[in-house]
């Protein structure tokens, strides 16, 4: 399909005996809109430094169109960045700002080759105002940085790093400081620029509903490690370990034992499923998203347990429900008053099966913030938990 | 609310009607006054006399001015660039000298520029100045060095030094460090990113900078005293000279130091215009 642009090979990198990334093999194709995905510490910014020229690796080598870069500088790499706090220069306008990487640039001069020359004024002011285009910030040319709103000068930042055509643009939490109306509007406009331009992005975030808005590829790291790489549907569906699942939208994660394959046993009852590939009674981690969790009247349930909160989200209620001491979280738009017995039932398609890994039994445990089962849970608590364990 | 806090200003502002204001205002009413107290633009008439002095004073304040500038700019940006731990120590070492009284530090540099100073023994010692002798067929005993502008220049240097350094460091050191990395990674080399980012940043540093160093440089007396020995009358010593010396002349006095701070309040304002302009210039 698209060709290979950037690979890491056995990257790997410390500060003073710290490791901070551990080995990392990674390819990025080009075109491609790539995310590290993870949360802070875990390396991701550090791996975009690398490609970007502002660190270099302790081993291993980074690769670009098949080239080693480790020891190129950043201003001799046809990548460009948006910092986290845009890092507009304050004494400049957003014309001088988005041409500054022009007035840098110097090329053969066409009247004589082994010359160097600078861009003409004129090139520069079309370029310049092209990018404006682009950014829909038309008018705005002479507004010095500090007249203009955070999401603008998000934009001018993006136009800035576009103007030099570079072949990769870098962006390190770059919708971290907006707020969410303009975080959201900001996402569709970053993918649209990114189809436009025609390049590829690699892009730095936490916030997972962002990742999976605009990959191509997400890359999931956590403790300098790539935990998984995939589609945004490959990383949402089909996740590698208990981190991964945990890290993107919520999951029930259970101890199972797959019995055989595609019947996986759970509380003692064995359920059907679409995994294969596991030996006879291995342990495992199931995963079971709380969407995928169907209420049924008692009787025709494959489980039966109590509800014990209930919160109203909009579109949905999330209800926590105790089975037998471990409470799950199940998204449905049918309201459960708290107390009731429910039965639920589970389609083979809705259960992903996991190897054991190092993350076992660490996540998807919606219990942890209430043992007893008389302590009920105030509504707003459950929910905070729930967000602060999804950002941590 | 905040009427109440501006209460807390009171204080302040009785300090400053006392101090500051009430003793610019008697030098206006003195410059504008004869013996009597009676009105009289003379006091101004005579100024052309002392055309000389000006001029001296101005020149030599630039030159130091200049000096300090082309010394702290780079040692200011050099001390930034290093660790934590070196920036405090190389900041308490330019501040140490200021510990220690000021005339008591320019008396020390008598004693180093003398013609039987240190530096004289160290160039007579190490054959220096048989050396230049043989070179240019003079017959030195030493260089002579005391009572010279340039020894004037050298004690203003040395005093006002660090009022250059500690405002440009301290703009330099809050740069924000991704507005260099952004410029390296736009293509900049170190040169550029020098010329067309740290620099026009640090500009309102060298401004306070050169306004701290100019404004002592051009009323200091007790330097050209000591290491101009009196040669070089400058402004301050003919104001000293009117309120405490033999020439004792109060109107006289107050007439100087009025028309000096109205060609330093120029100064000030030009350079400011020209230290916006400058940071247009970067701009287009």
């Amino acid at each position: 399909m698209s060709k290979e642009l950037i690979r890491l090979r056995n990257v790997s990198m410390a500060f003073d005996d710290e490791l901070v990334l551990n080995n990392i093999n990674l390819y990025i194709n080009d075109k491609e809109f790539l995310t590290l995905l993870g949360p802070s510490g875990c390396g991701k910014t550090t791996t975009l430094r690398m490609i970007g020229g502002f660190a270099t690796p302790t081993s291993g080598d980074v690769l670009f169109d098949g080239v080693r870069i480790n020891d190129v500088p950043p201003h001799q790499r046809q990548i460009n960045t948006v910092f986290q706090k845009y890092a507009l220069f304050p004494h400049l306008n957003v014309f001088e700002n988005i041409a500054f990487g022009l007035r840098m640039q110097r090329r053969p001069d066409p009247a004589d080759p082994r010359k160097k020359t600078k861009i003409p004024e004129e090139e520069i002011r079309e370029r310049v105002m092209e990018m404006l285009e682009i950014i829909s910030l038309k008018g705005f040319e002479n507004r010095r940085p500090d007249a203009l709103s955070g999401g603008q000068q998000q934009r001018v930042a993006i136009a800035r790093a576009l103007v030099n055509k570079p072949k990769v643009l870098l962006l390190d939490e770059p919708l971290g400081a907006l707020d969410l109306k303009l975080r959201k509007d900001m996402q569709i406009e970053l993918k649209r620029i990114q189809q436009q331009v025609g390049i590829t992005f690699i892009y730095v975030t936490h916030d997972q509903e962002e990742a999976l808005t605009m990959s191509d590829t997400i890359v999931v790291m956590d403790k300098g490690s790539i935990q998984q790489i995939g589609t945004p549907e490959d990383i949402y569906n089909e996740p590698k370990n208990a981190f991964v699942a945990d890290f993107i939208g919520e999951s029930n994660i259970i101890d199972g034992i797959m019995v055989q394959d595609k019947l996986v046993q759970m509380y003692g009852r064995q359920f059907p499923c679409l995994d294969s590939g596991f030996a006879g009674n291995e342990p495992v981690d199931v995963v079971i998203r709380p969407e995928d969790i169907d209420i049924v009247p008692l009787e025709q349930g494959q489980l039966t347990g109590t509800v014990t909160s209930v919160t109203f989200k909009g579109m949905q209620y999330d209800i926590i429900v105790d089975f037998k001491g471990f409470k799950w979280l199940i998204q449905t738009t049918d309201h459960s008053p708290e107390g009731t017995r429910i039965g639920i039932k589970i389609d083979p398609d809705g259960i992903h099966v996991m190897k054991k890994s190092q993350y076992s039994g660490m996540f998807g445990d919606y219990s942890s913030f209430s043992d007893e089962y008389d302590e009920l849970d105030d509504a707003g608590l459950t929910s905070d938990e729930e967000e602060s364990g999804d950002e941590e | 609310m905040k009427n109440k806090l501006s209460r807390l200003a009171v204080p302040y502002i009785v300090w400053m009607a006392l101090f500051v204001v009430a003793p610019i205002v008697l030098v206006v009413v003195y410059a504008f006054s004869n013996g009597d107290s009676g009105f009289t633009m003379e006091n101004f008439s005579r100024m052309e006399t002392y055309a000389v002095v000006f001029g001296r004073s101005f020149k030599l304040a630039f030159i130091a001015t200049f000096v300090c500038l082309l010394i702290g700019y780079p040692v200011s940006y050099m001390i930034s660039k290093e660790g934590e731990k070196f920036q405090r120590v190389a900041m308490v070492l330019i501040m140490l000298p200021m510990w220690i009284n000021f005339l008591l530090r320019t008396y020390s540099w008598m004693s180093i520029l003398e013609n039987n100073g240190l530096l004289n023994q160290l160039f007579q010692r190490t054959g220096l100045i048989s050396l230049y002798n043989s070179l240019f067929g003079t017959n030195l005993e030493y260089f002579p060095m005391m009572n010279t502008q340039g020894a004037v220049v050298l004690g203003m240097v040395y005093n006002y030094l660090p009022f250059m350094i500690l405002p440009i460091y301290s703009v330099i050191v809050k740069l924000d460090g991704s507005l260099i990395e952004a410029a390296r990674d736009l293509g900049a080399n170190s040169l550029h990113v020098f010329r067309r980012v740290i620099l026009p940043l640090s500009l309102p540093g060298v401004l306070s900078g050169i306004t701290m160093v100019f404004v002592p440089s051009v009323s200091t007396f007790a330097i050209s005293k000591m290491l101009g020995g009196g040669t070089e009358l400058l402004l301050g010593d003919l104001i000293e000279q009117q309120f405490l010396g033999g020439a004792y002349n109060p109107q006289l006095g107050a007439a100087i130091s009025l028309v000096m701070m109205v060609i330093v309040v120029v100064c000030m304002v030009v350079m400011n215009r020209f230290g916006e302009g400058e940071e247009q210039a970067v701009m287009l």
